[in-house]
């Protein structure tokens, strides 16, 4: 495919900017550097991006069962919402009196989330899960410098987690301890006793795990962090299993994140944007980033919490993000949350169980919304990896699991459905995976080549690292 | 309520079957007891489709839609090309992932790429990374790719965007890393404070263009000096200003960083947005973020991947260079579609209607109403004015459907981008007029 920089012709280009009604005034020094954007017309312009469009494979397009990235169907109606002008068009330095409404979207949305979450408060500034993470971390950084605890540096981080939650404890300034976790998949907890003491800040957990597996013996874990004098700190990239059905306050947890393009069905993007929401209980509150957005005597007002650890992000987060969410929220209510998570576990099982018995599942009997597959005996049988049977996958227009993640599994494919998959739907994706492990047996030749009828074939990942070309140069 | 669960009762029961449970709740068996909520869940009950866009649409009605917008700092009022709307809208775009599976998302890593060599024609600088969540958080990521063992403080301009100095702050504070303001003078970063201030263990300075009240600052005088005291020289830029002015690699920036929200993106009550990282050659591996490379597959076909890898939290977790995961892909992708939409001459001749306007706005301040300019340099598309009832004449115009400018101390900062047509910069002139001129 040509760059759109191999596209065009110099002296094209779309007819937008009006002739300077006022006096002109040119800056003294202007750059010399040349500025070579494309020069296109409007027709081509549009035919170069719908050829892109075509080379991607987003939720409309097919199944897209991404273990814990949550690739559930993105509703309409949020995206119609979000592009209201009353939202979109509106600057955020307007005086309060003329923003009641994206002021009392925030308040709703923090009302809302902390119904499912069980926490006191909310801040909306993060703009993604990883954002969420620091700024949860500097939560709890502040909270333990506000109280002179300055020997709590050590956050406690089990070896299944996302790589954000180690990352991000290191930029919020503490020292991570990674444990390991037993057979089950849980939280070790012999290994969290001997992890915790006085130099214990707090503990980073997702639950379920990304092994797709809620932890038995959570409030045993969150009541050793708690006795040790530590914080819990929960990672909702995987609330959608539970959401509506248990709440991580009541789990013991003290500061939590969401991911609002995760849970709450906002779109991915490509990438992003996401937004990534803070919960947290009564006592850190006063830390929260401000300003935020509050209601007094019913009228919305944007305030700075007393000992706010300051700003993580400009303005008011990834709002419209937060009205998609919202607007998902409304749309399922007290009833449909819950619905939404108990599907989500009911098609991971029932695709698990249409696997069992052909792939490798370590942890179980049951799985929440997603669980991982183990092909380390197919490849040392056959040659065929985890990578192979992904690729093979793409060939039938499927997008494969997430790849070997959770690292503690050798060779996993990581599977989860959704709760807006169609029985239909999983059924064939199960048949297919079925038909790959077969493949594997018979003419494993076939998977190590795939994928074949993409746009491109396998990439030469290893050369674009080493002799790295991150820009086009016209010469 | 509305669901979006296509699977029916039936189906359902099938699935039990399958799987050998009576009910979803022994799939929960795991939860311990007392943790279920059960009814308790304090949400209101689930809406139609028709009746959820009424109340999103009543929150939406209580906001008030300015005709015309004369207030920027740090978000802008710029034409969106209807070319850029309709591209982006593509649900291709909108709903996929990371391009973790390159074979099928080649058409989000080419736009990526593309994206990136925009933004480095843009800034003249080597290599940009594929976003990052806006311009603030791209300011504070730069100090951490300065960051060296022996050179730990980071030094920011009093003249840079307050937002952005408390942004940069809070992940100073998570790094505990001391940041030091360099005090403004008349308008601008003051150059004689700043050379005394850099010693041996300055890791960088970040200096705004146009700086926060619209001035243009002397930006390779600074370079020289930041270079002189050994630090590195960050530049966070407006990029519709960059179409014109010198651009930070001709003033000798290693990092240049900014708001992308002018590239096309609404102002959408502050987000979302994206900030945009580019760098010279040497730091490339410092850059936080995805990154998209060229490459060839196995048949020698030209193609694109996520890239350099080895700096990211899944890889290389607690020793990462950042935690960035999600980025903001699909605002950068409009970026670059708005980028390209405009080409050379449309993002020059945005740029110099904003210089051009913005300065006709302050003459007519100055001539029709006998208001100071408060600084008397070189400015882009906002300057402040000095006042002497800032309430005043904002609710008046307020009341006219105009955003007017944004109180500061000592005045206010006015801006005005390409979409203001003359006719109402002097209705806006008449409006004040009859408020300060009895």
């Amino acid at each position: 495919m040509k760059l759109i920089f191999e596209r065009g012709t110099e002296g094209q280009h779309l007819s937008l900017m009006p002739a300077c009604e006022v006096p002109e005034v040119k800056l003294r020094q202007t750059r010399e550097q040349p500025l070579p954007l494309p020069h296109i017309s409007e027709n081509e312009l549009t035919r170069h991006y719908t050829e892109l469009s075509m080379q991607v494979h987003g939720i409309n397009n097919g199944f897209y069962p991404l273990g814990s990235c949550t690739m559930k169907y993105n509703p309409k109606i949020n995206e119609d919402m979000a592009s209201l002008p009353g939202f979109s068009a509106i600057h955020p330095l307007q005086p309060e009196s003329t923003v009641q409404g994206c002021l009392e979207v925030l308040c709703r949305a923090e009302k809302y989330l902390c119904a499912i979450t069980g926490m006191d408060a909310v801040t909306f500034q993060p703009a993604a899960g990883a954002h969420g993470e620091f700024t949860g971390m500097m939560l709890i950084k502040a909270y333990l410098r506000d109280r002179g605890d300055t020997a709590r540096t050590k956050i406690i981080v089990p070896d299944s987690a996302h790589g954000t939650n180690p990352a991000s404890a290191v930029m919020a300034g503490f020292t991570v301890i990674n444990i390991r976790s037993c057979a089950d998949g849980g939280v070790d907890l012999e290994a969290l006793r001997e992890a915790v003491g006085p130099d214990t800040a707090g503990l980073m957990l997702t639950n379920p795990n990304t092994l797709g597996i809620f932890d038995r013996n959570i409030l045993e874990i969150t009541r050793i962090v708690h006795e040790a004098g530590g914080l819990c700190y929960y990672d909702g990239a995987n609330l959608n299993a539970v959401a509506g059905i248990v709440r991580p306050g009541d789990m013991g947890f003290d500061v939590v994140h969401l991911n609002l393009h995760k849970t709450f069905s906002t779109p991915h993007g490509g990438g992003g944007p996401g937004s990534g929401p803070v919960g947290c209980k009564a006592p850190l509150r006063c830390f929260l980033p401000g300003p935020a957005a509050a209601e007094k005597n019913g009228k919305y007002l944007l305030v700075m919490p007393e000992k706010s650890i300051g700003r993580v992000k400009s303005f008011n987060g990834n709002f419209l993000v937060v009205v998609k969410a919202l607007t998902y929220i409304l749309t399922l209510g007290r009833k449909g949350i819950p619905e939404a998570s108990e599907n989500a576990v009911l098609h991971a099982n029932y695709m698990m169980s249409r696997l069992k018995g052909t792939y490798d599942i370590p942890y179980g009997p049951f799985c929440m919304h997603e669980f991982v597959m183990s092909l380390e005996e197919l490849h040392r049988r056959t040659g065929v990896s985890a990578l192979d049977i992904a690729k093979g996958m793409l060939d039938s227009g499927m997008h494969p699991p997430t790849m070997y993640f959770p690292s503690i599994v050798h060779e996993a494919l990581l599977v989860e459905p959704t709760e807006t998959e169609s029985k239909e739907t999983i059924d064939d994706a199960a048949e297919l995976f079925l038909r790959l492990f077969n493949l594997a047996q018979t003419n494993p030749g076939l998977l190590h080549d795939a994928p074949v009828s993409t746009p491109v074939r396998r990439l030469d990942e290893v050369g674009a690292a080493r002799n790295p070309v991150l820009r086009y140069e016209n010469d | 309520m509305g669901t979006y669960v296509p699977t029916t009762t039936a189906e359902r029961k099938q699935m039990l079957d399958a799987i050998g449970v009576k009910s979803i709740g022994e799939l929960y068996a795991g939860v311990p007891e007392g943790l279920h909520i059960g009814n308790n869940l304090d949400l209101p009950e689930g809406l139609s489709e028709l009746e959820v866009r009424a109340a999103v649409t009543a929150a939406a009605d209580k906001n008030k839609v300015f005709r015309t917008i004369l207030r920027g700092a740090g978000a802008y009022n710029h034409f969106i090309p209807a070319a850029v709307r309709s591209i982006t809208s593509r649900e291709e775009f909108v709903t996929a992932y990371t391009p973790y599976q390159a074979e099928i998302n080649q058409g989000i890593l080419q736009s990526i790429f593309e994206f990136q060599t925009m933004i480095c024609m843009l800034t003249g600088m080597d290599t940009a990374n594929a976003s990052v969540y806006d311009g603030a958080s791209a300011a504070a990521e730069s100090v951490t790719m300065c960051r060296e063992r022996k050179r730990v403080k980071a030094y920011i301009s009093a003249c840079a965007n307050p937002q952005v100095i408390q942004t940069v702050k809070t992940y100073c504070f998570g790094s505990d890393t001391e940041l030091i303001l360099v005090p403004e003078k008349d308008g601008k970063t003051d150059a004689v404070a700043l050379a005394s201030m850099l010693g041996e263990d300055a890791a960088c300075f970040y200096l705004q263009q146009p700086n926060y009240y619209g001035q243009m600052e002397d930006a390779s005088e600074i370079g020289e000096i930041v270079h002189a005291a050994g630090a590195k020289f960050v530049m966070g830029v407006n990029p519709i200003a960059c179409a014109v002015m010198k651009t930070p690699f001709e003033c000798g920036a290693d990092i240049a960083v900014g708001e992308g929200q002018p590239l096309g993106l609404n102002l959408a009550y502050g987000g979302p947005y994206l900030g945009f990282m580019a760098c010279v050659k040497p730091m490339m591996r410092r850059l936080p973020g995805r990154i998209v490379g060229q490459t060839a597959d196995v048949c020698g076909a030209r193609g694109y991947v996520l890239t350099l890898t080895a700096r990211e939290q899944h890889i290389r977790r607690e020793k990462a260079s950042s935690n960035i995961c999600s980025n903001q892909a699909h605002c950068a992708f409009t970026a670059g579609v708005y980028m390209a939409a405009m080409g050379e001459a449309g993002l020059k001749e945005a740029a110099g209607l904003c210089i051009s306007k913005a300065h006709y706005l302050a003459g007519q301040m100055e001539k029709e109403l006998g208001w100071k300019l408060k600084y008397g340099g070189e400015f882009f598309h906002e300057f402040v004015a000095e006042c002497p009832c800032p309430d005043e004449v904002l609710q008046a115009l307020e009341g006219n459907g105009i955003l007017g400018g944004l109180p500061v101390e000592g005045g206010i900062l006015w801006c005005v981008t390409e979409v203001v047509p003359k006719a109402e910069l002097d209705r806006t002139i008449d409006i004040i007029r009859e408020v300060v001129l009895p």
